[in-house]
């Protein structure tokens, strides 16, 4: 087992990477689609660092976090999608700067 | 337990009234009627049963038991919160106010109120539910909760009965009494956390909080969160402005419960809470107070009047005899400390009667602009010499109530500062000028000949007769409501030692 | 004692009944009540004398306490002594009289009830206001003759200008009102009591002469006085208070109400004597008053306007007799005032009742066979008026003038001017007789009076003839003063000068040997004349002083200037709202990159914070 550990830093830079690529997908990206994936990203992210941690400290915990995140993202993909198909009904683009009629 | 029963008497009355639209639109009147009629009769029936001498006693500060009726419940003991009520002779005369002049009211909805009759009436029992709580309360968490359930329904009467411009003018009431209320509130649990720190046990009871001793700056801004709550309920010149929008623009029975009652509860906060609670505080205060009242005296009767719209010169009418009352409360004394009673109760009657013709004036004509009317007295002879009395009533004919109100003010108030009386006397004049412009304006001169309009019918008229009535009873002998209020202004002047 | 406390309650209840029954009540009956609860008053009145004639203290009846707080105990309390008995004979005297006539010349009047309930109202506050025992009751009549004034000048509601002349009426003596209510608050904190008597009796123990203290308060009393009685510099409201019916001038403002003033000052006299300052000031606006108005009258075209001015003029000669401590007087000119100006006004009222509402005096004429009854009435008047020898009027006037020549210091310069006006009197008086009565007719009578108008002028008429030789009950309370120290030339000049006063109006207005209008034509004449006839511009000052500032000042801020803070607060709010409201785009991006920014932000924040 111990030559195969990673040093949890290692995970954690990578999970800190990968949340920031989704975010700076969120953020840059127009289509929703992609806003969508990017979103599942940032969540793995986190989901990966809560392994490596539950790994690092040999409990569980992480691991049930991980499977939670997993059906949140579910879910979040459930309702995301179907939203996404009203947006595309309702203003026959998936482009999110032009749905922005809920301002102050 | 009878001063709970009161206040569910208006509160039910008003879900029942409510409900009973769904029968038929002209009921809830009734309902509204009985259940005022009904707390009023409640009312009578337990002072009756009080034994005459408990009326002369002189409240104790420390406890209720020598009110004339006291009822102290728990109702969230973790926060020294109770349901405390009590009656004295000031919240006796009061309730009396308020219910006689919830019954004009409700007489002067009558046939005025088409859109939802039923919620109306509710709003206007909750409303007088409110007051009789404010009146009642010695928890002042629990007043606070009063005096937030008698904005509410008002503020619906003007939004939803009113006229014209009627979402400004109650937008504009709520803001400022709420933001008032609010630093009312800052003010209760700033005082509560005090008495905490001195008595150990966190208590919002009147009585554990009387002369609690207050750092000075802590008293002081205390003291004015109390104090501006109250003055813009008054209102108190600067912060009346609200006044002459939510008078013009509600309903009939609103500016008749506004002027008649909501404003006295601010007087009846300053004079409960505000100045016994914070005597020295209120002795710092005392000559500025004095001078907003003087400056509402003299301002109110010009804006008053410059005003064509009839509604809106009674408003401003009141904004310069509220500042008697603050000049009276502010001196101190027994005089004048009377007078400012003696014109809560006088002014309660003379302006709900002039809004009630006003209200009348516009229901017949559409309109409340007074250059649009003039001769009216030939038309309506009996609305002419109504608006007649109650305008030589407004303007401190002696005689009538008003008048006993006034001289005793200016009578306490020259005994402490001869020249802010001489200035108060101009009110006198101003006054003169206001009233008979408006019974010029609306009344006198050229009659429209084509006009046709009704005068006033047997329900108005037994109105205002029996207003007229309590007006020349307040004038020529006001003994029993200056021996109703004597003992409790005794025990507040006691509270707050020898004067302000 | 009941016909001391019925004497006003019976014309209170008229008038109760009267207003109650809004115009309903036939005509006969409303007249029957109107006229007959003031007689009835005068019975009362006849009584309470008579009982006096047997013991004649002062009586005294209280109903109840009007209201007790402290020390301050006013009660609804009568006193009554002979003070108040001239007072109570005149008021329901000539004030029946003036009922009685009413009837007939109101007749026609669309709201007659309305007008017997308001001078029956005014009948009972002015007999509570002479006969209150406490101040502050007596300012409740004083306020209520007021009201009943206001009323009654603007009785004709239909005309703007009528309702205009019962507002200058009432505010402008309710200037005066403000300054007695001043004085009543001064004089109950001082001395601790409003009523007459003992506060008298308090102030001569507490005051010493012409201390400060009395100076003032007799100083505010006499504003509410010079006010009500129309005497400079609040006489201004007189005049046009013509506007009413006439039996509404003669009663209120010729008899009764105007007198009030007199009345405040000579009940109070205890205290006024204290303030020698005070009195000395009343004397000089009596005499300014009375010259200014005598002026006026002598260039006035209103018939009642003439009055009006001689009204306020010897209102002036009353106020002189004051100053100068002569208060039986004072109250002897105040009661044969109120017999010769009353038979005046209502001789005047005849004249214009019979004359199409006729007012102007130079459209009138040759009335004197046309109207037997209304020219002897007038001529009899006139020469009490003026103060001819042997009327009443020559021997109140007289008395007057002779006390003011007693005055040290002062006294020559007071009766010199009182001559003059007593000169001035005598010319325009017959002046208006001769106008009136005599030349050619110009506008020819419609109607005859009725006996109803007769009666009451024949009564007023005997009257003012006799009544210089009554003797008043005020022994007991005003020194009584010879005038042996007054040499005789002054005695002669002042019973000559009415007559020269007489024989002046003879040439001008029925000789015509000099013709005023020639004088009057010429430049100089033409703005005198101009000046005088618009009272000495005093009311164009008042309206360039203070009507015109106020109005322009309650226009400027009609629309409340206080909400401009209130309107700016709300505009800072918005100002803020637009701004954050950028924020708040709608874009899902924008939001996502903020919460990108401020979770950084956070996250730096506890890093820094880390130990």
């Amino acid at each position: 087992m111990d030559g195969l550990q990673i040093p949890l830093d290692h995970v954690l830079l990578l999970a800190a990477a990968l949340f920031s690529c989704g975010m700076m997908g969120l953020m840059l990206r127009r289509n929703i689609i992609f806003m969508l994936m990017s979103l599942e990203v940032m969540l793995n992210s986190a989901a990966l660092a809560f392994v490596a941690a539950g790994a690092a400290w040999g409990q569980a915990d992480g691991q049930i976090i991980f499977l939670l995140i997993l059906s949140v993202a579910a879910a979040e993909v459930a309702i995301g999608l179907s939203l996404v198909l009203q947006i595309q009904r309702r203003f026959r683009t998936l482009d999110m700067d032009q749905a922005n009629r809920l301002q102050g | 337990m009878s001063l709970v029963v009161l206040i569910l008497l208006l509160l039910v009355g008003g879900l029942v009234a409510w409900q009973a639209e769904r029968l038929d639109t002209g009921l809830p009147r009734w309902v509204a009627l009985a259940s005022v009629g009904a707390a009023l009769l409640y009312l009578v029936t337990i002072v009756a049963r009080l034994p005459a001498e408990h009326f002369s006693l002189v409240p104790e500060a420390q406890d209720g038991t020598t009110w004339l009726l006291h009822l102290k419940l728990a109702w969230i003991p973790r926060f020294g919160i109770a349901l405390e009520l009590a009656m004295d002779g000031l919240s006796l005369l009061l309730l009396a106010l308020t219910l006689l002049l919830g019954l004009v009211a409700v007489a002067a909805s009558w046939s005025e109120i088409d859109f939802k009759p039923g919620l109306f009436q509710a709003n206007l029992l909750w409303t007088l539910a409110g007051v009789c709580g404010v009146f009642l309360a010695l928890d002042l968490f629990l007043f606070f909760l009063f005096w937030e359930v008698m904005l509410i329904p008002m503020y619906l009467l003007i939004a939803i009965w009113g006229h014209e411009n009627r979402a400004y003018a109650a937008m504009k009431f709520f803001i400022f009494t709420q933001a008032s209320g609010l630093l009312m509130l800052l003010a209760i649990v700033v005082l509560a956390w005090q008495g905490l720190a001195q008595n150990g046990s966190l208590s919002f009871s009147y009585f554990d909080l009387l002369g609690l001793p207050l750092d000075g700056r802590v008293a002081w801004w205390t003291m004015l969160g109390f104090f501006l709550a109250f003055t813009v309920k008054l209102p108190a010149f600067p912060f009346h402005t609200w006044l002459p929008d939510a008078h013009t623009q509600a309903p009939t029975a609103g500016s008749v419960l506004l002027a008649g009652i909501l404003l006295k509860t601010g007087a009846y906060g300053l004079l409960r809470f505000c100045i016994p609670l914070f005597p020295e505080a209120s002795m710092h205060l005392a000559p500025a107070a004095m001078a907003l009242g003087l400056a509402g005296i003299v301002y109110g009767a010009l804006l008053a009047f410059a005003q064509s719209d009839f509604k809106r010169l009674v408003a401003y009418s009141s904004v310069s005899h509220m500042g008697f009352i603050l000049l009276g409360l502010y001196a101190w004394n027994s005089l004048a400390l009377q007078g400012a009673v003696m014109q809560m109760v006088a002014h309660g009657v003379s302006t709900a009667a002039l809004f009630m013709l006003a209200g009348a004036l516009q229901q017949r004509l559409h309109t409340r602009d007074m250059t649009r009317m003039g001769g009216l007295w030939h038309q309506a002879p009996r609305m002419g010499a109504c608006a007649m009395f109650f305008a030589v009533a407004s303007l401190g004919l002696p005689g009538l109530g008003n008048f006993v109100a006034e001289i005793l003010v200016l009578l306490g108030l020259f005994a402490v500062q001869p020249w802010l009386a001489a200035i108060a006397a101009l009110g006198l004049i101003t006054a003169a000028i206001y009233a008979l412009w408006m019974v010029q304006q609306a009344f006198q001169g050229t009659p429209d000949e084509q006009r046709r309009m009704e005068d006033f019918g047997v329900r108005e008229m037994a109105t205002m007769a029996a207003m007229m009535l309590a007006l020349l009873w307040l004038g020529l002998y006001p003994q029993p409501v200056l021996d109703l209020a004597q003992p409790v202004l005794d025990s507040l002047q006691g509270l707050s030692g020898s004067g302000l | 004692m009941a016909s001391i406390w019925l004497t006003p309650f019976l014309p209170l209840l008229s008038a109760a009944l009267l207003l109650v029954s809004m115009g309903r009540m036939p005509r006969s009956l409303a007249a029957l009540m109107g006229a007959g609860s003031v007689g009835l008053a005068a019975v009362c009145v006849a009584v309470t004398a008579r009982s006096f004639a047997g013991g004649g203290d002062a009586q005294e009846l209280t109903l109840w306490t009007w209201m007790a707080v402290g020390d301050f105990v006013p009660r609804i309390a009568f006193y009554v002594d002979g003070l108040t008995l001239v007072m109570m004979s005149v008021i329901t005297g000539v004030g029946f009289l003036i009922h009685l006539y009413s009837i007939e010349f109101m007749w026609e009047d669309e709201s007659f009830c309305r007008y017997f309930a308001y001078m029956n109202l005014f009948v009972a506050s002015m007999l509570l206001l002479v006969m209150a025992d406490n101040l502050l009751l007596l300012y409740m009549g004083w306020e209520g003759v007021g009201l009943c004034s206001y009323l009654l000048i603007g009785f004709w509601y239909r005309d703007p200008a009528n309702g205009r002349a019962a507002r200058k009426a009432f505010v402008v003596t309710r200037v005066g009102d403000a300054a007695m209510a001043l004085g009543l608050l001064l004089l109950f904190t001082e001395l601790g009591t409003l009523e007459i008597q003992p506060m008298m009796a308090a102030a001569r123990e507490q005051w010493p002469v012409g201390a400060t203290l009395p100076v003032l308060a007799t100083a505010l009393l006499l504003g509410g006085a010079v006010g009500k009685s129309a005497q400079l510099p609040l006489h201004t409201w007189l005049p046009d208070a013509m506007a009413g019916p006439t039996p509404v001038s003669a009663l209120i403002h010729a008899a009764t109400m105007v007198t009030a003033g007199v009345y405040l000052i000579a009940r109070t006299s205890g205290l006024f004597l204290l303030a020698p300052a005070t009195l000395e000031a009343v004397a000089w606006i009596g005499l300014l008053t009375l010259l200014l108005a005598a002026f006026t009258a002598l260039v006035q075209t209103d018939i009642k306007r003439i009055l009006a001015y001689s009204t306020i003029s010897q209102i002036g000669y009353m106020f002189l007799a004051l100053g100068v401590s002569a208060f039986a007087s004072g109250i002897f000119h105040l009661m044969t005032h109120a017999f010769f100006k009353a038979l005046l006004f209502l001789a005047a009222g005849a004249v214009i009742h019979c004359l199409h509402h006729e007012h102007d005096i130079f459209r009138m004429g040759g009335l004197r066979t046309r109207l037997p009854v209304v020219f002897w009435s007038f001529v009899i008047g006139a020469a009490a008026l003026a103060a001819l020898p042997l009327t009443s009027g020559f021997y109140s006037k007289d008395a007057i003038l002779l006390s003011a020549w007693e005055m040290p210091g002062i006294g020559p310069w007071l009766w010199a001017g009182g001559l003059l006006g007593a000169l001035l009197t005598g010319i325009y008086s017959f002046r208006l007789v001769f106008v009136v009565f005599f030349g050619e007719a110009r506008t020819e009578p419609d109607r005859r009076p009725g006996w109803k108008i007769a009666l009451p002028l024949a009564v007023l008429c005997a009257l003012s003839v006799v009544g210089g030789w009554f003797a008043l009950p005020l022994g007991q309370i005003f020194p009584e003063r010879g005038h042996a120290g007054v040499p005789h030339a002054v005695e002669y000049a002042s019973m000559a000068t009415p007559l020269l006063g007489l024989f002046i109006a003879w040439l001008l207005f029925l000789r015509r040997r000099i013709d005023p209008a020639r004088f009057v034509a010429s430049p100089a004449g033409q703005s005198l004349r101009d000046f005088w006839f618009r009272g000495w511009r005093i009311d164009s000052l008042y309206d360039a002083l203070l009507v015109g500032p106020f109005k322009a000042l309650t226009h400027w801020w009609r629309n409340e200037p206080v909400d401009a803070f209130y309107n700016g607060l709300v505009a800072l709010s918005r100002w803020g709202h637009r701004g954050l409201n950028a924020l708040q785009n709608g874009e899902l991006r924008w939001y996502a990159t903020g919460t990108a920014f401020g979770l950084l932000l956070l996250l730096a924040v506890m890093l820094r914070n880390a130990p």
